[in-house]
């Protein structure tokens, strides 16, 4: 069927044809019946920029190939299909008392999603990124043959596979582990920084002691502001922690109500003016210094979930998120250029975030030591070139963008940024020699074996 | 639904999948059968691990007859009894190739109305006999009346609609009650992807409707209800004119 799609930020827009498999014997058919033409599996279409989406080829939606398999109590490992999404695990598994061991911001993510863009949560200073809790993939080849890979068997596959955006070959199922909790809940402590120096300081002190950790930043104040921050450090709560009605039922959450942003807000109305005045008031929503709460997960995890495409606030045009990271050496520099260039660009963003990262795992996948800083841009005349002027001040820091945001780096830019690229191509050009399997994103930044 | 003994026929299809689903979250014994018994276990260990749901699975050859009675003995052993059974078989099947390949015609025709004829009649015996039960059948709302566009399958699927009228007309009496679904579009794998689809349902969506069927006390399901105005209208318009339309 044709179709036209996007990514979460709805930008780019491509037509493709779309299959949406319900048996898995119809994935495994769908490889070897194309011939001439470029595959790509798609998930919950979560990804920002063109990772989901294969222009004038065939785009396979997993959403129906959603099947969990089996779930070991003592071990916590789930194995499902492709198209689980974490919505799903965590309506089944968090009332008997288990958590995802990594989640991104969003839970209307799918199982196979997680894995191709090796996704990372606020926990990867300690647990790192999504790859790290997969015990097994199954999946199928460009040859239509079936593999399995782990981080002990078929090492190369795996590693190619978790970050690799899907380039490898369709996820059709994985083992994961998921982590024993007490609660539903999180002891959230939240400090405010006056700048970015105090930031960055309470993260490096704090991040040992707690599993989750991530500071909000006010990425429109300038000069002796710059980088005010409300770092948000949390533990999942025990039953110690809880009181009263919540010790009682400790994975009882109140269901909150969703809304939806019915149509696209007019981007006039997202100047500089409406983002400071924005920022400013989330930041002074928080008189003291240093508080402590608890608080449900989905309010801590996934607080844009209750609003429905919010992606629509950002205009008919669409947004694009900028993540990076920075090795530790340059973090601090590479921050202040990048926010001094934001604020005086007055192209603000509604919510930025700063993290530090662990170590990386997948040979494409984005964590890196150092820290992480994420921005959103509504498209608008210029912000290619604003962005480009980013990319340079991220290179000359040795850093690097995240694939699964992007939607306009160069071939070049991507070669500077991810060392390990050569071996992945190697990877690539031995199970896929055709490249039958592709994305937009493949297509503008070459990843395919010359 | 709570400890009600269930076997869901067709239950590779996105709707049965449905239905299914909301019967083990309710806490419904299940027996899910099938002709592609690969899925169907996947069906059922989905079942197992998110409703922890009692549920068991054999492969199903809906045009095996001479084996529908030994099946359904064993469906009745393994379940220890059984209250309902829903039957969502039937394939949708090419209208041009039935058209000239009568072997295909004859395929649409077992799979929507003698297979159902065959296999319900012994969940009939059965219930008639234990005076109590529930069939619920999967029609079509393309049995109302013939069109060009389906007739093949329209016409097993309006057989299999006067197929469980009879039966409920038989059993009413008996306590066991008879459902005839007749669902309009849905967003299947039949349908996905087709040009002039309009009103679609979600499987999730039409399978609520025919559970909360279930529970209550109609005869004749249109899944979503409109489908039941839009039919009555299709179903007066005369002959004369009707044989004219493109539909």
């Amino acid at each position: 069927m044709e179709a036209t799609v996007s990514g979460w930020g709805r930008y780019p827009v491509v037509q493709t044809q779309l299959m949406r498999p319900e048996k898995v014997s119809a994935l495994t058919a769908i490889v070897t019946a194309v011939e001439d033409a470029k595959l790509l599996a798609r998930g919950a279409g979560r990804s920002y920029g063109d990772a989901a989406l294969n222009a004038r080829g065939y785009t396979v939606l997993t959403e129906r190939l959603n099947r969990m398999l089996a779930f070991d109590s003592e071990s916590g490992v789930l194995r499902c299909e492709a198209g689980v999404t974490l919505e799903e695990v965590l309506a089944v598994f968090l009332p008997r008392g288990w958590f995802p061991t990594v989640t991104p911001g969003t839970k209307f993510v799918t199982v196979g999603g997680l894995i191709c863009c090796d996704v990372h949560g606020k926990n990867h200073h300690r647990d790192g990124s999504f790859s790290g809790c997969v015990k097994n993939v199954k999946m199928v080849l460009a040859s239509g043959d079936e593999a399995e890979c782990s981080p002990v068997a078929n090492k190369d596959l795996f590693w190619a596979t978790a970050g690799g955006m899907g380039l490898t070959g369709m996820v059709v199922e994985a083992e994961f582990a998921l982590r024993r909790v007490e609660s539903a809940y999180i002891r959230l402590r939240s400090i405010k920084s006056a700048n970015l120096d105090e930031t960055m300081a309470l993260l490096e002190e704090h991040d040992a002691k707690y599993r989750y950790s991530v500071a909000w930043i006010d990425c429109l104040a300038s000069k002796g502001s710059l980088g005010r921050s409300i770092v948000l450090l949390g533990d999942h709560a025990t039953l110690n922690d809880l009181d009263g009605e919540q010790r009682r039922h400790p994975f009882r959450v109140k269901r909150k109500p969703q809304v939806s942003v019915p149509f696209d807000m007019p981007s006039a109305l997202l100047n500089r003016y409406s983002m400071t005045c924005f920022n400013s008031l989330y930041y002074g929503r928080q008189f003291s210094k240093d508080a402590q709460s608890i608080v449900d997960y989905d309010s801590y995890f996934y607080p844009l979930d209750v609003i429905l495409q919010w992606n629509r606030m950002y205009g008919q045009k669409g947004f694009v998120q900028y993540q990076c990271v920075i090795p530790p050496a340059d973090s601090r520099k590479a921050l202040i250029e990048l926010l001094t260039r934001c604020s005086t660009s007055g192209r603000g963003s509604f919510l930025s975030v700063i993290k530090r990262f662990g170590e990386q795992q997948g040979l494409l996948s984005f964590p890196t030591p150092g820290y992480t800083i994420t921005l959103d841009f509504p498209v608008k005349p210029g912000l290619w070139e604003f962005l480009n002027e980013l990319d340079q001040i991220v290179l000359k820091y040795g850093g690097r963008v995240y694939l699964a945001k992007d939607a306009r780096l160069s071939p070049d830019g991507l070669r500077q940024m991810y060392p390990e690229l050569p071996r992945w191509l190697a990877v690539k050009a031995a199970l896929d020699p055709d490249n039958l399997f592709s994305s937009s994103l493949a297509e503008r930044l070459k990843l395919y074996p010359e | 639904m709570k400890d009600k003994s269930v076997l869901i026929l067709g239950a590779t299809s996105s709707l049965a999948r449905a239905v299914a689903t909301l019967l083990a979250c309710e806490g419904a014994s299940l027996y899910l059968a099938g002709r592609d018994v690969f899925e169907v276990e996947r069906i059922a260990a989905d079942l197992a691990v998110r409703y922890r749901a009692n549920v068991k699975w054999d492969a199903f050859e809906a045009t095996e007859y001479g084996e529908h009675r030994e099946f359904f003995d064993r469906v009745v052993a393994a379940l220890g009894g059984l209250d309902i059974v829903v039957s969502s078989l039937g394939e949708l099947g090419d209208q041009a190739l039935a058209q000239t390949d009568f072997e295909h015609a004859r395929r649409i025709m077992d799979s929507n109305y003698t297979a159902v004829a065959s296999i319900l009649a012994q969940a009939a015996n059965y219930m008639e006999e234990q005076g109590k039960g529930l069939i619920v059948g999967i029609s079509s709302v393309a049995g109302d009346r013939g069109r060009q566009s389906n007739y093949v399958y329209g016409s097993a699927k309006g057989a299999c609609s006067l197929f469980l009228q009879g039966l409920r007309n038989r059993l009413s009496r008996r306590g066991v009650r008879v459902i005839t679904v007749k669902p309009g579009f849905m967003d299947t794998k039949m349908t996905f992807g087709k040009q002039g689809m309009f009103l679609v349902a979600s499987p999730e969506a039409a399978a609520g409707a025919i559970v909360r069927g279930m529970r209550g006390s109609g005869d004749v399901l249109y899944v979503p209800w409109f489908w039941r105005w839009i039919m009555l209208i299709i179903r007066l318009i005369p002959e004369p004119i009707f044989k004219r339309m493109k539909l």
